[in-house]
């Protein structure tokens, strides 16, 4: 059985302020959240939308940029390609080095070089036989090309059949060539298995392969490539034209400052380099127009979704002006009586961010997952969606709180339930 | 008088309540009433005859505007509103007309709500909550829902909810206004077991049969008290 009387060696405790602990404060607020989830739910979803399409928008403007900057990578921005600046009479003879590619070669940061020159053979012809066959053509008028080893790698090339040539071929002037798909066609030639041989002029040249494709310089593709060295033997070759690089990926700005200096360090202006764009440019200016209409709709749907808490906060205020009085009551202050619905607005901002974050994340993933893009995210964005719902719902709590720590206990309990 | 002063659990010495409209409304005049420990004691009148205004002087949700009122020894004009909600929480059970129940939590989880604002820990709540409701013979409804009862096992949980931290004071306003008359006797039987416990009862009742049972009466008019037994 219970006493109700006071012993005399009780400290008089009546005068000791009231008091709510962390986990009472919590019990309650989720207590009155529950008490209606369906109206709860409703009343998150504004704020799951806000915070849903902020993290999307900034989710997506990173994926795209991120896209942009893959497709460069491909090709591009791994190219260079070093030339010489046209004099005032017309383009300098022999201004690089014979050694360009492999001087190039050297630079750290550089995947593949070589040297690529259009030959000038005099307006002679090719064919591939001695018979004049009078129904057809049998002499072509083709594009021939020098290059070092180093070049069929610096193009990406694909044989077709046969070989490369090699520095032997080049050191020793060979007579061999490798035919780009488009003069194989012209010339017959399918196969190098019955060594075929080619004329260029009086000149008799061995066909060692035949190009499948090339990914730079598409020129190669109708031309006849000999060595080099064969072509300054055979058709007195001044120098290289140019130098065709491959870059690693991001080496692409600083191998182009180099080359100048590494291939004429006497004159590196004479020097003439075609380099791909900063990469980073190319993305800024596509993220820029992309985010601000996301951005501003996404904050559109925050401040619908925080006065959406305010509202059904107040509603439920009004509502429960008979549980605020019994609280009172019972010994609640007004802080506490504050505190209770601040907790529960905030809980529900905090509960929308987090909804939010995932639904924007999945939008993310399933948007680049149709487009094939690498999704990309910020890993921040997520965490602090939640706290950003979370204030939303404490700053929208705030007049309800107010409204509800301001009732009179006395109206309050008359009010009913 | 320090003796006497333990024995009264509230002692009003001329206390007035004006309200400050206009022209200005005196709803309690001089009024002087020392309630012992254990008594129960019944405030009966018409309405607007100030009863309301008085317990809610009483139960320190208002404070009067002249006089002195000492609550359990204790000055309440010289408390803070933090103190005073204090001494609300420990000192005084409240039993409403309307019940005041959360419709959506359980039996035993609103008479629990009595310790929220005490600072106690949760260790030996639901088993003291348990036990207040026993004690008023609801032991058997502990998990149902307050919608789920008849109006007299409403008004008993409430009961529970007050008496459960052992306050000075049980202070009801028109606890048996919504019941009908044989549960109106069981309540009051309730009310009667407590009190010979050592509770003391101050009931707030327009229902002259209902003040009948307990062991004082005073009579409110126009906002004086007359000791009417």
């Amino acid at each position: 059985m219970m006493s109700f009387k006071r012993g005399p060696s009780d400290p008089n405790p009546l005068v000791a302020p009231s008091g709510l602990t962390a986990k009472d404060l919590g019990n309650e607020a989720l207590a009155g959240l529950f008490a209606r989830p369906g109206r709860m739910v409703l009343t998150v979803f504004g704020t799951v939308i806000g915070i849903a399409a902020l993290v999307a928008t900034l989710g997506l403007s990173l994926t795209a940029g991120n896209r942009i900057l893959g497709r460069f990578d491909e090709l591009a921005a791994t190219e260079i390609v070093v030339s010489v600046k046209p004099g005032p009479n017309g383009p300098i003879p022999g201004a690089l080095p014979w050694d360009a590619a492999d001087r190039i070669a050297r630079l750290n940061g550089v995947v593949a070089a070589g040297n690529l020159s259009v030959v000038d053979v005099k307006g002679v012809l090719t064919r591939t036989s001695q018979v004049r066959d009078p129904s057809g053509q049998t002499a072509f008028s083709l594009t021939v090309e020098a290059a070092s080893p180093g070049l069929f790698q610096a193009i990406r090339s694909e044989l077709r059949s046969g070989r490369l040539p090699d520095e032997g071929h080049s050191a020793r002037g060979d007579r061999v060539a490798v035919l780009g798909p488009g003069a194989a066609l012209r010339l017959g030639i399918a196969d190098v298995t019955q060594q075929p041989a080619i004329a260029i002029g009086d000149n008799r040249y061995v066909v060692i392969g035949i190009l499948n494709d090339v990914a730079r310089q598409p020129d190669a593709l109708g031309a006849i490539i000999i060595p080099e060295g064969t072509a300054r033997n055979d058709f007195a070759l001044s120098g290289p034209d140019k130098v065709v690089i491959e870059t690693k990926i991001g080496a692409a700005t600083l191998i182009a400052q180099q080359a100048p200096l590494a291939l004429r360090p006497d004159d590196p202006a004479v020097i003439k380099v075609a380099a791909p764009p900063e990469p980073k440019r190319v993305k800024d200016n596509v993220q820029g127009d992309l985010d601000v209409l996301f951005l501003l709709l996404g904050g559109v749907s925050l401040l619908v979704g925080a006065i959406g808490i305010a509202n059904v906060t107040l509603v439920s205020v009004i509502e429960r002006t008979g549980e605020i009085g019994l609280r009172r009551a019972i010994g609640a202050s007004r802080w506490h009586i504050a505190q209770q619905f601040l907790l529960e607005s905030a809980a529900m901002g905090f509960v929308g961010g987090i909804v939010g974050a995932s639904l924007g994340t999945l939008v993310v993933i399933s948007v680049s997952f149709y487009q094939t893009w690498t999704p990309v995210m910020e890993p921040a964005i997520p965490l602090i969606a939640p706290l950003v719902g979370a204030v939303i719902g404490l700053v929208s709590g705030l007049y309800p709180a107010l409204r509800a720590a301001r009732l009179e206990p006395v109206d309050a309990l008359r009010s009913g339930t | 008088m320090p003796e006497s002063l333990r024995d009264s659990v509230i002692e009003l010495s001329g206390v007035g309540r004006r309200f400050g409209t206009d022209p200005p409304l005196d709803a309690l005049i001089d009024v002087d009433l020392t309630i012992k420990r254990g008594q129960w004691i019944a405030i009966v009148g018409p309405s607007g005859s100030g009863k309301s205004t008085l317990l809610n002087v009483l139960g320190c949700l208002d404070r009067q505007t002249s006089g002195t009122f000492l609550f359990d020894g204790v000055d309440v004009a010289a408390l803070n509103d933090r103190q005073l909600a204090g001494l609300r929480s420990r000192g005084i059970g409240f039993v409403f007309q309307s019940f005041h129940l959360m419709a959506h939590r359980s039996v035993i989880e609103n008479v629990m709500l009595a310790d929220v604002y005490r600072r106690n820990t949760w260790s030996g709540r639901r088993e003291r909550a348990a036990a207040a409701l026993e004690q008023v013979g609801l032991g058997h409804r502990m998990e149902f829902l307050p919608t789920k009862l008849s109006g007299g096992e409403r008004q008993r949980v409430a009961i529970a909810r007050a008496v459960m931290g052992a306050p000075s004071v049980l202070l009801c306003d028109e606890p048996t206004g919504n019941l009908d008359s044989v549960t109106t006797a069981s309540i009051l039987d309730l009310f009667d077991g407590l009190n010979q416990q050592g509770l003391t009862v101050v009931m707030i009742t327009h229902e002259s049969d209902v003040a009948a049972r307990a062991h004082r009466s005073v009579r409110m008019v126009d906002g004086r008290l007359t000791e009417s037994a």
